[in-house]
């Protein structure tokens, strides 16, 4: 009896298959779209937490704690006011810490440049995937996905993006070295590219380095207190080579040089703890706790989320009516169906098994497509929180 | 009360009352037999009550007074659901307007009843292919009703009421969207089907060219009262 139900049931949703599909996929939409909301604010949740615990402190210019957060560890270029890189020095000097530099302002092939030391890689476990590390001055490695999406590999340059295009004064692009690609561990770092934090001032401009002035007199404008002058004729070099090396010099003082953030790694909790109490008392400069920053972060993010969910429950309600909706007027336009099956005999139980078998095989369809769309969601987690990132 | 002896295999009605609520219409059968492999024709103008009588013979209709008997079986024994579990064992029916379901196909239909009794195996097919081909619609077995014609699908209607061999065939102008021909062919297996099986048949017809293929006929004019 219920075989026959179900054969009733499986024949009108096929033979009305495209109204069963589409009903099917409302439904599996609705119900689907919370679920993949959770699933997609759980894997943002996980990872920015789990980049975030990872960070015991950063350094940075007094301002918006989260601008300084989203810099150090997303390599996002906020308007931060830079650090004068006099500040490492002076943290260095606390022997209960390390203290790595970055330096974000550039983009190559659209990815954050980011200047820093070899220690960041050692603190981030990135290790190198193919070729070696950096070694000189005008050097870059690859995080994966970067070297993946435009091809590089070591050997290979990449040019860094003038900050704007008719800036003729502006910062001239350089011809950086690829030496190195990270092997992918599915955070920032394997969307970036690292390079000395000398290498990013000299794509800054605060170093450069062109034709020897003293080898050919027809190129100096002029001589003034032993600095040496050239004309519009000297070359000057957008990429380091072995060859020119030699002829690269920083101008200014080293110690006014700007870093975004410090990466500050304290050797235990009491070092942790002074750490942030001679930051509270600075006027220049902040001290922030990543985790803390994240935590209030991820709680208005919480707080969103039950709106929303609110929302789409509201939405589901409203969709599970009309879809009851739906199928009242369907069974009610089927009257004659159904009084046709009593007349030739079939029970109320088989009618209502019918019925029932009808609601549940659509459904089912709706599970189906929901199931898919979390699947998908999930699938889709990690490159939409990159894109949203 | 009855009269004499029913036969315990054929179909008696007595003091039969109906009226629907509210209409001027009034149906009473006083006596009404039909005997086992018998065929029985109800004749009459539109609106004299054959469809109603039908209705009542199937118990699809409950009657004011009076008694049907399908057989050793009184109608009025059973309940809604024993009377649906009856009609699916032991009446065929065919209905005026055919009353297929247009998402099945041919095939599908004719076996419905079957399907509902869990018996719509490898014989139950047989006989639906056996009877499509005497009501030559076996082309179309594969094919869904709704691209059916009228009369096509009145002659799916009939194989539906015939497929279960029921004891009681009931049918409601199964010649009525159907040419002469064609008409004599669906009378010819209602009959030859209930002679074969012993069952009786209550044919509802306007045809009069039919009636003398019948063993009894039956004029509603006879029973319709004021």
């Amino acid at each position: 009896m219920s075989r026959a139900a179900f054969h009733l049931a499986a024949r009108y949703v096929l033979r009305h298959r495209l109204q069963s599909a589409l009903l099917a996929g409302a439904l599996g939409l609705v119900f689907a779209l919370p679920l993949c909301l959770r699933v997609l604010i759980d894997h943002a949740q996980r990872e920015l937490r789990a980049r975030a615990a990872a960070t015991p402190q950063i350094v940075g210019t007094r301002g918006s704690a989260m601008d300084l957060m989203m810099t150090a560890l997303y390599f996002k270029r906020e308007n931060l006011t830079p650090l004068p890189h006099g500040v490492l020095g002076e943290l260095r000097r606390n022997p209960d810490a390390t203290v790595i530099p970055l330096h974000v302002r550039f983009q190559a092939q659209g990815a954050p440049v980011v200047g820093t030391e070899l220690e960041y890689f050692a603190f981030r476990g990135l290790r190198i995937a193919s070729g070696r590390t950096l070694t000189r001055l005008g050097d870059c490695v690859a995080g994966a996905n970067v070297a993946r999406q435009h091809g590089l590999r070591p050997g290979g340059h990449v040019f860094t993006s003038p900050e704007q295009a008719f800036d003729m004064a502006g910062v001239y692009p350089l011809k950086m070295r690829v030496t190195g690609i990270l092997a992918p561990d599915g955070t920032p770092d394997d969307d970036a590219i690292f390079v000395d934090l000398k290498t990013a001032w000299l794509i800054e401009g605060r170093s450069h380095g062109h034709d020897d002035l003293q080898k050919d007199k027809a190129v100096v404008l002029k001589q003034e207190e032993g600095n040496v002058v050239g004309n519009a004729a000297v070359r000057m070099f957008n990429e380091v080579t072995d060859a020119n090396i030699g002829s690269f010099h920083f101008h200014g003082d080293m110690a006014k040089f700007p870093v975004s953030a410090l990466i500050v790694l304290p050797d235990n909790a009491k070092a942790e703890a002074l750490l942030a109490g001679q930051f509270a008392r600075s006027r220049e400069q902040q001290l922030i706790r990543p985790r803390d920053e994240m935590e209030a972060l991820l709680a208005q993010l919480v707080r969103l989320e039950g709106f929303a969910a609110a929302a789409l429950l509201i939405t589901a309600t409203a969709a599970l009516l009309v879809t009851a909706l739906v199928f009242a007027l369907s069974f009610r336009l089927r009257l004659r169906e159904f009084k046709t099956l009593e007349d030739v005999g079939v029970s109320r139980f088989s009618l209502i098994t019918v019925k029932v078998l009808e609601v549940a095989l659509t459904g089912l369809a709706a599970g189906v497509i929901g199931l898919t769309l979390l699947s998908f969601a999930s699938f889709l987690a990690p490159h939409l929180l990159r894109m949203a990132l | 009360m009855w009269l004499c002896m029913p036969d315990p295999s054929g179909l008696h009605v007595s003091d039969l009352r109906f009226a629907y609520p509210g209409d001027a219409f009034r149906l009473h059968v006083p006596q009404l037999k039909i005997g086992a492999g018998k065929a029985l024709a109800l004749a009459g103008p539109s609106g004299a009550g054959k469809s109603t009588l039908l209705r009542l013979l199937a118990g699809l209709l409950a009657p004011a007074a009076g008694q049907v008997r399908l057989g050793p079986t009184s109608l009025e024994t059973l309940n809604h659901e024993q009377r649906r579990a009856f009609r699916l064992r032991h009446i065929g029916l065919v209905f005026q307007d055919f009353a297929l379901l247009d998402y099945l196909s041919v095939v599908e239909n004719i076996l419905l009843p079957h399907q509902f009794r869990g018996d719509a195996g490898a014989p139950a097919r047989d006989k639906a292919q056996d009877l499509a081909r005497r009501l030559q619609i076996s082309q179309y077995l594969g094919k869904r009703v709704s691209r059916l014609s009228q009369g096509e699908r009145q002659r799916v209607a009939v194989a539906r009421a015939l497929v279960h061999e029921p004891q009681f065939i009931l049918a409601d102008e199964p010649t009525a969207s159907l040419d002469p021909a064609r008409g004599r062919i669906v009378v010819d297996l209602l009959i030859e089907d209930a002679r074969r099986r012993g069952a009786c048949l209550v044919m509802v017809t306007h045809d009069p060219g039919l009636l003398p293929f019948f063993d009894q006929t039956v004029r509603m004019e006879d029973f319709a009262a004021a």
